[in-house]
Order: structure tokens, then sequence, then C-alpha cells
């Protein structure tokens, strides 16, 4: 027989646990198996060091020194014709390795290829902006310099883009709590009322499920109305859900429910 | 005083309608609730269809104001993120007493399903509500009752008094 376990707080636990999966890897090809990616990859290699290449869902995807970032791209965009900057992201790999790894996605138009660069800058490392070569990366350089902290050097707009100004913190790191971090949770009520209104005001409720069911001061449950600071904790009265009140409201005609008509024809 | 025989508080008796002040101003606060929009997320759709001509706010005198001076009701339809907080507050110190407040859907009510760093959980954080409207996004029959609702409280005030403060500050 299995031995008991107490289940009274099952609901605030994973009751499932996948130990049995694993990731799926996406197959990886070599470069030279496509030959506008070889003939790029071979451009590349003439001017830069390439720590690692290949080819993965018919994209190539290189991984280089952060140093040479603004070369490769600039040698992309002039004469390997990937004319458009998609997408600019990092990824927190600060437990891992102290470093984030920041993917930049580029299409060629005119080859009708996709590529990704990739390349890793430690913690404090600041990376040279693309901005002068793609405006696409104006926002999302500011975009990872606010969710992940990245600094970005030679930027014309180094500033927050989503979070606002005063904001502590990168959001979007996995050290972040999803909850936000104390001065996340006091934000609105430190910059509205001040931080000596926090004992007034009290912390967050995060329990969705929270309700103030007694609570006859601040709350009044409608159809069940009573005086202010009632105690209704052994019950509470009906009271009728009216659109108006019983004697009527001031110059303005009672609505009788029972002289309603129901209007069937509609072209009437 | 002579007796006339005349029912004055019956309509048809004269001409007239005998009343209190605070019913008179009452009637008035409460039939001419000017609404802030403030469609911040999905419910702000619900909010605009309440006024569109199907549903028909024009009805019960709410005519939505897009200056908080000129609004008694501000009507917070949707998420409220902390980057957004301070505006939110800001307006309604701008709008004129009296003022009400109505708490439109999951969001604005508790923070929802943006359970967040990002997200204000309640409205009723950063200012006063009046009515919570449940829903997520709350039909516009919904956001009718609601104003009714909040009618219902106006005719119920004292027309002279200066509101109590709120729950907050």
């Amino acid at each position: 027989m299995r031995a008991y376990s107490d289940k009274k707080d099952v609901q605030k636990k994973a009751y499932y646990t996948d130990r049995y999966w694993v990731a799926p890897t996406v197959p990886r090809q070599t470069v030279e198996s496509d030959d506008v990616f070889a003939a790029d990859l071979a451009a590349i290699k003439a001017k830069f060091t390439v720590l690692e290449a290949y080819i993965e869902v018919e994209q190539l995807v290189i991984v280089i020194n952060p140093d040479d970032n603004f070369g490769v791209m600039k040698l992309m965009k002039e004469e390997l014709q990937f004319e458009q900057l998609i997408e600019m992201a990092a990824v927190d790999w600060l437990a891992r390795s102290n470093e984030f790894e920041i993917v930049v996605m580029m299409l060629s138009m005119a080859k009708r290829k996709r590529m990704r660069v990739k390349y890793t800058v430690a913690k404090d490392q600041a990376v040279e902006s693309l901005n002068p070569l793609y405006r696409s990366a104006d926002w999302a350089e500011r975009e990872m310099y606010d969710m992940h902290g990245v600094k970005v050097n030679n930027h014309p707009y180094m500033k927050r883009i989503l979070m606002p100004d005063d904001w502590q913190g990168h959001p979007l790191l996995k050290s972040y709590p999803l909850h936000g971090d104390e001065a996340a949770q006091w934000y609105e009520v430190d910059k509205i009322f001040g931080k000596e209104a926090r004992d007034i005001i009290g912390p967050e409720i995060r329990d969705s499920a929270a309700i103030e069911r007694y609570d006859t001061e601040r709350f009044s449950r409608l159809g069940h109305e009573v005086p202010y600071g009632t105690d209704i904790s052994e019950g509470e009265p009906d009271t009728p859900l009216a659109y108006q009140e019983e004697d009527g409201v001031f110059l303005i005609r009672k609505v009788h429910e029972d002289d309603s008509v129901e209007i069937t024809d509609r072209d009437r | 005083m002579a007796q006339h025989q005349v029912d004055f508080t019956q309509s048809g008796g004269l001409p007239i309608a005998l009343t209190t002040v605070d019913k008179l101003v009452n009637w008035g606060r409460s039939n001419s609730l000017w609404a802030l929009t403030y469609g911040l997320a999905c419910c702000g759709i619900e909010m605009m269809a309440s006024g569109a001509s199907r549903y028909d706010f024009d009805r019960y005198g709410t005519i939505f104001r897009s200056s908080p001076r000129q609004s008694d009701i501000m009507i917070v339809a949707g998420t409220l993120t902390k980057k957004h907080a301070e505006f939110i507050r800001r307006l309604y110190d701008q709008m004129t007493e009296p003022r009400w407040v109505i708490s439109m859907g999951s969001c604005a009510n508790t923070g929802g399903m943006f359970n967040t760093y990002a997200t204000v959980q309640g409205v009723d954080r950063v200012i006063p509500v009046d009515l919570y409207l449940p829903g997520c996004a709350p039909r516009p029959e919904t956001l009718q009752y609601a104003v009714m609702m909040l009618q219902k409280k106006i005719r119920a005030e004292k027309a002279g008094k200066a509101q109590r403060p709120k729950r907050l500050m």
C-alpha cells in the first residue's frame, strides 16, 4: 500500500513532474550542405573569426566574437545582401556562465535566406550598437537594456523602452521574481503617496481568490446590503435587486417590470 | 393656512413638484454622469460599445468626455500598469468633486490574470473605487447595470455634504 501523504495543500503544489521528459534538440546540418550559406560563411571567415557555424531549420547560425559584431554586420549588409535586421534579443545565461547571449536575426530578401548571428557578452561588458547600420536595432537594443541590463555603446538614445525611467532592476532576468522585487511591489505607492503610505495601503494581495467576504466597512454586497460596519459573519439579509428605490425617483417614472412589453415584430 | 383639498404631492394637483434640495441635486447629478474615457485594455471596447447606439449610454445622461475637468465619473476599463499608475492618479485629482469611480473588469479590480511585477493589483491601490464590476470583460449590459447602481448610490447621498474621504489617504 502506498504511504499516506497529507493532501491538504495539494492545490498549492505541482501535482505532476515530468521526470522522463527530455527536451528535443533541433537537428543541425553542416554549412556545406547549402551553397549560398557556404559562400556567405567563407566571406565572413575571410575577415573575422567564426567560432561556430551550422544550419538549423534552413537557417545559417554563426557564433562570433562580441567585439566583431559591428564589422560582421557591416559586411553582411554591404556585401552579403542581408538588408534587414528582423529582431535582436538577449538571453540570460548568467546562472550558467555569467554572460548574456545576444541573438540577431537577419533576413536577405535578395537571396531569400534567413540567418542568425550569436555572440556572448560578459555580465558588465558593453556591446557596440548596430543602430548605425540597421534602424530596427534601435528599439531592440533599448529593450535589451531595459529587460536585461545589457549596455550598448554609441546608441543615440539609450533609455528604457518599456518600464518607467525610475524603475529599478531588469525584469526579464531569470533572477527577477515574477511578482517583482520590493521596489517593484511598492512602485506605485512610493511614487504617488510616498514611502510613509505603505503602512496605510498595505502590501499587494497576490492571491487572486482572496475575498474580503465579511468586510462591511469597505464593501457592500449587491443584493445583500447591510448598514455600514454590520457584522455579517452569522448571515445577512436578502435585499431585492431593483433599478430604483421603492418609493420611486424624483421626476422619473417608476419602472414596472410587469408592464414591460416584449417586442416580437422587428419591423414594427 | 387654507385647506384647498388639493394633494400637492400628486401630479396633476398643481403644476408644481414638491421635493427636497437633496433630491433635486441628486436627480441632476445622477442623471448627467459624464464619464471620463478611460479605456486601458479590452474592457475599453465594451465601454465603447456601451456608449454606442445599441446600448446607448446617452439615455442615462452618461456622455463620454475626454477631459477630467468635465467628468463626474471615471470608468477604469482595463489593465492598469505600474507605469501608468501616476497618470490615473493625476487625472483623478483633476476631476472636480463630487466624483465617482467604477472599476470595470477583473484587471482593474484585482490585477486579474496579470499577476506580475508590472501590473497594479487593483486600481483601489491608487484611487478610491465606488463600484467594482466583475467580469472579463463585462458585457455592456453589466456596465449599464453598474451605472444604474451608481445612480442609486448617488441618490442615497447627502447632496450638500462634502464627500467623505474614501479608503485611500
